[in-house]
């Protein structure tokens, strides 16, 4: 238990640090750890538990407390919570006090802007990764599709998206 | 109408309001209790407009470092604004506030999950609802790799990256430590050639 703590610690305060350009920069590696090396769940589970976290209020990276609840119960939740909170708030709040210093120099625009395409690389992969994971028919498939096309070309709240494709799934329809 | 406009565009003239560390905690819970697919947008009115703790101005600037920093915007945001008003004290009363209820929810959720997974409803509901969670992310994903394609350099590290991760499943912190000089390689060719453009453009407007 313990070690399984310690692991859960050591992996999402690396995830942490490394979380640049928003949360889903780092499902991918989450998932690789989570799934492939420490075999905690299996990839479509994962993938619920995101789902889970988009349906549910609040900062896109609640899928740390469900993963950290489902291995190790309440401890897992905190110590995920904190080791996934803790090094980038640590980080941000030793910034602070500087970033009036360096905000407008050329280095911090050149580093921002050269940290763009690697998000979007991380961000393509996770959407690959999850969609194969969550997607085990034609039917979803149908509904990653037309959510992606509608999410991308409108202005409609993710939720409705979100409950549309719940509603969908549930009638069963195309699923063995 | 467009006077009504104009005016609503304009600053108000209202005073700043300093929260107390109280004030932090309690309006970063009703955030994370209210907001849903994405925080941002909300907090912004919350923060600038309806508890008017800090100026537009100020809050684009301290989203520009939440958002240069690694984690999340809103969590960065909630942890910077409670350090600025009070200190580490502050930060952890922002930062609480704000994950407390999604916590307490996405557990609920996780547990009413265990216990009726094996439900084919729930089975079936659930893939309806993962599927389009991933076409979320999906439109996500392309609204931010779209724009690369006037950068081919950009390009190049945003395609290595996605191969390196989805395909080879390398480990992130290697890939990023390759990737990311690659990707300021790539903002510097790009600010070169930018200065170069606008150099030349002043020749011709000079001539």
């Amino acid at each position: 238990m313990t070690g399984t703590l310690a692991t859960l610690a050591v992996i999402f305060a690396q995830l942490s640090l490394l979380a640049f350009g928003g949360g889903n920069t780092i499902l991918p590696e989450m998932q690789r750890q989570v799934v492939d090396v420490h075999h905690w769940m299996p990839a479509r589970e994962f993938s619920a538990l995101f789902a889970l976290a988009q349906a549910a209020p609040g900062p896109n990276m609640m899928i740390v407390t469900l993963v950290g609840w489902h291995v190790a119960g309440w401890a897992g939740m905190l110590v995920a919570s904190i080791a996934k909170f803790g090094p980038s708030s640590l980080v941000t709040m030793a910034v602070l006090h500087g970033w009036d210093r360096f905000k407008d120099r050329p280095w911090r625009r050149i580093a921002q802007r050269g940290l763009v395409p690697v998000t979007a690389g991380l961000v393509a992969a996770s959407a690959l990764l999850i969609a194969k994971a969550s997607d085990p028919n034609a039917i979803a498939w149908a509904i990653t599709g037309v959510c992606a096309v509608l999410a991308f070309r409108t202005k409609i709240h993710p939720l409705w998206l979100l409950g549309a494709g719940s509603l969908i799934g549930l009638t069963g329809f195309g699923q063995f | 109408m467009i006077p009504d406009l104009a005016r609503a565009d304009e600053p108000t003239t209202e005073p700043l309001h300093t929260p107390t560390i109280r004030e932090l905690f309690v309006g970063f819970l009703t955030l994370g209790f209210t907001s849903f697919g994405g925080a941002l947008p909300l907090a912004r009115r919350a923060i600038v407009d309806q508890r008017r703790w800090l100026t537009a101005a100020e809050f684009t600037d301290l989203l520009g470092l939440c958002q240069f920093l690694p984690g999340g915007n809103v969590i960065n945001l909630s942890v910077a604004l409670g350090m600025r008003f009070h200190g580490w004290r502050g930060a952890l009363a922002g930062i609480l506030g704000f994950i407390a209820g999604p916590s307490l929810v996405v557990v609920g959720l996780g547990v009413l999950y265990e216990h009726t997974q094996d439900d084919p409803h729930v089975r079936h509901l659930f893939v309806g609802l993962a599927a389009a969670a991933a076409g979320l992310l999906i439109s996500m994903a392309a609204k931010i790799v779209l724009p690369l394609r006037r950068d081919p350099a950009a390009a190049a590290v945003a395609a290595l990256g996605f191969v390196a991760i989805a395909i080879l499943r390398t480990p992130l912190l290697p890939t990023m430590l390759v990737l990311t000089p690659l990707g300021v390689a790539a903002a510097k060719r790009a600010a070169r050639r930018n200065a170069g453009t606008v150099d030349n453009e002043n020749k011709g407007a000079a001539r």
